[in-house]
């Protein structure tokens, strides 16, 4: 137990060396922060001098070992554009992100879910075809498109929404700001939760609708129906209940690709979270931000991922002789 | 299953064809028309230099005052353009054309690449097992984490910075199909692992060992064939994702120049006009890039119920 | 809330919202980005100046015509017996928001920041030697040598009260290098009509109104800024009624936006001119087919050029109207501008064709055009036009679109062939175009002049023009540069765009010319 838990540790930091690599040589390439730093009166010496202070011409491997040292401390300097710590930024955006990643993945379990069973319990019916049909349609657009289509109906010609921000927020104990609480914050999450949550909808529908299908064939189904169960009983006893571990393992997998997923949607709906900031940083090469993001991206998905397979260890002995065979 | 193992000399591509799929198909007209929607749509694409009405890239015949003309209407140079002219004035029909052009090439040549690399690396993973193994699901497990898009914008931005600016238009496409193919063989790697290691248990593949049979004709002989369905599942639904990647890419403005636009890059353009009235420009290139994903994704969909016998 | 203001300032703010609440009128204000610091030295950059100009104030500012008038500052003159000293007389009676009274050493104090290393403003007080307090309200620059225009550079320039910065050792600005923040980064002391009282970067700003401000009272009592970079969702929001007033509008939506009930939009050219610049030396190109020479460098290449951009065209379809058409590369602001340089020569496409004969290229030849995406009026599609009519004398032109990030390093690195670029003049004087653009590129002249121009005659008349006192003399030496510059075709101009501001209708704000309104001028029906 103790051996699997070290060994996935290892992997894990080495993933995090991997990514801290790559977006390392990624932003030391993208742009120049010396261009976007200087006013348009600064002479070539005054270029030069700003360069020598950032480091920039420093060994590159020189810059990347200061550019980790710093990471493992939490430390990722001061962002170029606005002048403040990365790292309290980040905290800063990030309850606007989870808020939204949070209230998009509960609609696309909710809806994901519901319409699965359906077209898994109804497999010939037209409503089925219709909704499978539908269900390619939201994953044929791209999600910018579906954004402002959403905000021109919705806020532009209906004027029921509001097309940007996050409405009033309120502070809850200290750092943490919500809008969960105000009726302009509720009202303001809709269209960006539903543009997000579109695309984790369609997996997750995809996801119910075979599982509740293989499990509908199972023998022991089959004998509940012998037996004389009622539908329902069978239907959302046991198919659903069985259906829903994968499901649920299969959500909590894809919560840290909600959060990157959200990029676009923040950017289109203006959402103050962590995507939006790093659209905003990538536009005038903010170096810190940037970097900092991708290793909490990453951070993100490997505590994730550590979590589900030492619980995967815990739960089926058999994974403890062949690493990880999880499938999607 | 392995009770047929023999047979599988005969090759098991032969009979996914002669059989339940051609059958499969003819059953189900949502393939029959997503099939002949998108073949529609690639032939024309294809077929652009010849059947497009002009020719929205030589400057000579371009006339910047075409710019904003109404759909069926006649231009200030005299032309006359069926779905408008953009905003320079060229025809919002050839432009859609040749963008489906650029679109199909990437998208295809991406996946095409992504298929490759991950069906070889899939292949080896599986195979060989150990520290082999363990390094490229690893990999793997990182790539599927991030969504496909950051992970182009990632690999767009190192190519962009070794390659030298004077270079990098020529080059565009080309990183394009790298970033999105890059992005993308995970899946089949994933897929590709998990098959190869159960067939590998399997007694044929031991006793071809024994006999001595070089590793890699196993692989390829034997056990490739056995992987075809999934992967081709994969790959035409990869297609669809990697037309959308490739819009969404060109949206953010890292894709292709505007001089030779693909879809994503004309519904960039497009989206400008939105609140302006000049709908033209945006709808039909969006509709199209829609129709596309939309049939690609329908035959993918198709092809993966098809060839899960316990679905049907 | 997360801006921790002393407790000062949080006093006086609380007070004033009380005040305020009973003829509040709040202006909801949004742009495209967000005031990159709320340090006043830091950054040299038109939307962080215009966020903290209402905040800070400085010695002389702009009206919306472009002239000087006075602010902190009530009268400025050079020194009687000695041209090299500029004297300021200061307004009596300006407290801080923190009640700090507004002195001579303050001025002192805040000169002497602009000029330390790592402010972005010292460029434009190079020429200061040293400032001095004479009395409390007097104070001398003392200049390394005649400065004529000097008064012009310190419209931008902000003033910081002494004790306040020095409690907070905010001596120096913003080190990047250091990775510590600067205690002015997020919070402030100014003179200014409004003090902060939120602020969250990228999200929300709110000013109040300060009402011990030594100004008419304004209008706007309050101000919620919210940057929204997506076009669409921008305007987006004023058409849904959830902002007052859109600073950055998209030409293409003014006439949708002109003609939606409640909205209006107000128009004006702005201090900038947008051109094309290409290389002239003598090295071949990097991206063309022609290896052995430059085509630039042959002035009938050139000439073909400026003759075949039909920029009426580009105004009409590209502009939708919105922008000035020139063949000089100076807003018609800028002293030294005529009528004569701005006109253009007739399109004429044979013509052109003929000089490119002439010139050895009949059969043109191929070449890469650098264009940022994201940084003026629709740059991507003017080059995208441009392309289109180089096509028609043959030259073939590949476009190289990329946001602004990418495309400055490649002129600052003078890595590019064939370039847009737009340029500000915010001295409002031709040596300020001159310095950068025309002279010989060297450590301190022609940081932009990317095409490697070199004219030695001209260089010595350029620097000669930072010394004339002589006005007259001056403004001959200003035209003669001219003359040869347009003979030489130094740049290829488009030329200046248009602002437009739209917002309720109710209010009013003109357009001002460096894209730098002051919400107190607003006023309501």
């Amino acid at each position: 137990m103790l051996a699997f838990i070290i060994k996935r540790l290892g992997q894990s930091v080495l993933v995090m060396l991997v990514v801290a690599l790559i977006s390392f040589i990624m932003f030391r390439y993208v742009g120049d922060p010396v261009a976007s730093l200087v006013s348009q009166e600064a002479t070539m010496a005054d270029q030069a001098q700003l360069r020598e202070r950032l480091g920039l011409n420093d060994p590159v491997h020189e810059q990347f070992f200061r550019f980790l040292g710093n990471a493992v401390q939490g430390q990722f300097g001061i962002s170029y554009r606005l002048q403040t710590p990365v790292s309290e930024l980040i905290l800063s955006r990030l309850p606007a992100t989870l808020e939204l990643a949070f209230t998009s993945v509960v609609i696309a379990l909710t809806l994901g879910i519901l319409l699965g069973v359906f077209t898994a319990l109804n497999p010939k019916s037209w409503a089925s075809a219709g909704i499978m049909a539908f269900s390619l349609v939201g994953v044929s657009l791209p999600t910018f498109l579906i954004g402002i289509g959403l905000i021109y109906i919705f806020a532009v010609e209906l004027q029921w929404l509001p097309s940007f921000g996050r409405g009033q927020v309120v502070s809850l104990g200290g750092w943490w700001r919500t809008g969960f609480l105000t009726e302009s914050g509720l009202r303001s999450i809709i269209l960006p939760a539903i543009t997000l949550s579109l695309f984790q909808m369609t997996l997750i529908m995809r996801l119910v609708r075979a599982e509740m299908m293989e499990v509908l064939r199972q023998d022991y189904i089959k004998f509940a129906r012998a037996r004389g169960l009622s539908k329902r009983a069978i239907n959302f006893g046991h198919a659903l209940k069985n259906t829903l571990v994968p499901v649920i393992t299969i959500t909590g997998l894809q919560l840290g690709s909600v959060i990157a997923f959200a990029i676009i949607t923040e950017t289109v709906f203006q959402w103050p979270g962590v995507g939006s900031l790093f659209v905003n940083s990538v536009a005038v090469v903010d170096v810190p931000v940037m970097a900092a993001y991708l290793m909490f991206i990453a951070f993100v998905f490997v505590v994730i991922n550590l979590i589900v397979d030492i619980l995967y260890y815990i739960v089926d002995p058999r994974l403890r002789v062949g690493g990880s065979a999880r499938g999607t | 299953m392995s009770e047929i193992v023999p047979l599988a000399r005969k090759s098991r591509f032969a009979r996914i064809i002669d059989s339940d799929i051609f059958y499969s198909y003819r059953r189900s007209p949502v393939a029959i028309l997503a099939s002949i929607v998108a073949a529609i749509l690639i032939l024309a694409a294809v077929l652009a230099p010849w059947i497009s009405p002009y020719d929205p890239f030589n400057p000579r015949t371009l006339n910047l005052m075409d710019g904003f003309t109404k759909p069926m209407s006649e231009s200030f140079a005299g032309n006359f353009f069926v779905m408008g002219a953009d905003n320079q004035g060229r025809d919002v029909l050839s432009t859609i054309l040749h963008g489906s052009r650029v679109s199909l090439f990437v998208g295809l040549s991406a996946t095409l690449f992504a298929m490759t690399l991950g069906v070889g690396l899939g292949l080896v993973a599986g195979f060989r097992g150990g520290l082999t193994d363990a390094v490229i699901m690893r990999i793997a497990d990182v790539q599927l984490s991030f969504p496909a898009i950051l992970i182009a914008l990632l690999i767009f931005g190192v190519a962009r910075g070794l390659i030298p600016p004077s270079q990098q238009e020529n080059t565009a496409l080309m990183v394009l199909i790298l970033a999105i193919g890059l992005s993308n063989w995970a899946q089949f790697a994933r897929t590709v692992r998990g098959a190869t290691m159960v067939e590998r248990q399997k007694d044929y593949v031991s006793a071809a060992r024994i006999m001595g049979v070089n590793p890699v004709l196993i692989l390829i002989k034997h056990i490739l064939p056995n992987v075809v369905g999934p992967v081709l599942v994969i790959a035409t639904i990869g297609l669809a994702l990697a037309i959308i990647e490739e819009a969404t890419l060109s949206y953010l403005g890292v894709g292709v120049p505007p001089t030779q636009p693909s879809l994503g890059t004309l519904i960039r353009i497009g989206q400008q006009y939105l609140f302006s009235g000049e709908w033209w420009i945006l709808f039909f290139p969006a509709m199209t890039l829609i129709l596309l994903a939309l049939s690609v994704n329908l035959l993918g969909d198709w092809l993966r119920d098809a060839l899960n016998p316990k679905l049907r | 809330m997360r801006t921790t203001l002393t407790g000062i300032v949080a006093g006086l703010l609380a007070s004033s919202m009380l005040v305020s609440a009973a003829s509040a009128e709040t202006l909801r204000w949004a742009r495209q980005s967000d005031a990159l610091t709320l340090d006043p030295h830091s950054q040299n950059q038109g939307v962080t100046h215009t966020f903290n100009h209402h905040i800070y104030e400085t010695l002389l500012d702009r009206d919306v015509e472009g002239a000087l008038q006075p602010r902190l500052a009530t009268d400025w003159y050079v020194k009687e017996g000695d041209d090299t000293v500029w004297v300021f007389e200061l307004r009596e009676g300006v407290t801080f928001h923190g009640g700090e009274e507004f002195t001579a050493e303050d001025v002192v104090f805040s000169i002497e920041r602009a000029k330390s290393e790592n402010s972005n403003m010292r460029q434009l007080h190079a020429d200061v030697a040293s400032v001095t307090a004479v009395d409390d309200y007097t104070v001398e620059f003392q200049m390394n040598g005649p400065s004529p225009l000097y008064p012009n550079n310190v419209t931008n320039t902000f003033i910081m009260d002494k004790g306040w910065s020095e409690e907070h050792d905010l001596q120096s600005v913003q080190d990047f290098g250091a990775g510590e923040e600067n205690y002015s980064v997020r919070n402030t002391n100014g003179t200014g009509p409004y003090v902060l009282t939120e602020r969250d970067p990228d999200v929300r700003s709110v000013l109040n109104v300060n009402e011990n401000w030594w100004g008419e009272a304004p209008a706007v009592t309050e101000i919620i800024y919210t940057p929204i970079a997506d076009n669409a969702t921008r305007v987006a929001a004023l058409l849904s009624g959830e902002v007052d007033l859109v600073q950055d509008v998209p030409v293409q939506d003014i006439e949708r936006l002109a003609g939606t009930a409640g909205v209006k939009v107000e128009t004006g050219p702005e201090n900038r001119t947008i051109y094309f610049g290409y290389a002239m030396d003598d090295e071949p190109l990097i991206s063309s087919n022609i290896t052995d020479e430059n085509p630039f460098a042959n002035p009938l290449v050139r000439e073909a050029m400026n003759i075949v951009v039909d920029r009426d065209a580009i105004r009409q379809v590209v502009m939708r109207g919105q922008s000035i058409p020139t063949c000089v590369n100076m807003p018609p602001f800028v002293s030294g501008w005529t009528e004569e340089l701005d006109a253009c020569p007739p399109v004429d496409v044979e013509r052109a064709r003929e000089l490119m004969a002439e010139a050895g290229y009949a059969d043109g030849f191929s070449v890469t055009l650098d264009t940022p995406n994201d940084r003026y009026v629709n740059d991507e599609a003017i080059s995208q036009a441009v392309v289109g009519m180089l096509g028609q004398i043959g030259i073939d032109v590949t476009l190289a679109s990329r946001p602004v990030a990418q495309h400055s390093p490649l002129i600052l690195n003078n890595e590019t062939d064939f370039y847009l670029l737009g340029w500000g003049v915010p001295t409002f004087d031709s040596a300020y175009i001159f310095n950068d653009l025309v002279h010989t590129k060297t450590d301190d002249y022609g940081t932009y002049n990317i095409g490697l121009y070199s004219n030695p005659e001209l260089d010595a008349k350029i620097v000669s023009l930072g010394t004339m006192t002589d006005l007259e003399a001056r403004d001959q030496v200003v035209a003669e540069i001219w003359e040869q510059v347009q003979e030489d075709h130094v740049f290829l101009t488009v030329h200046v765009q248009m602002l437009a501001y739209a917002m309720r209708d109710d209010m009013t704000l003109a357009v001002h010319p460096e894209n730098q309104p002051n919400m107190t001028t607003i006023t309501f029906e």
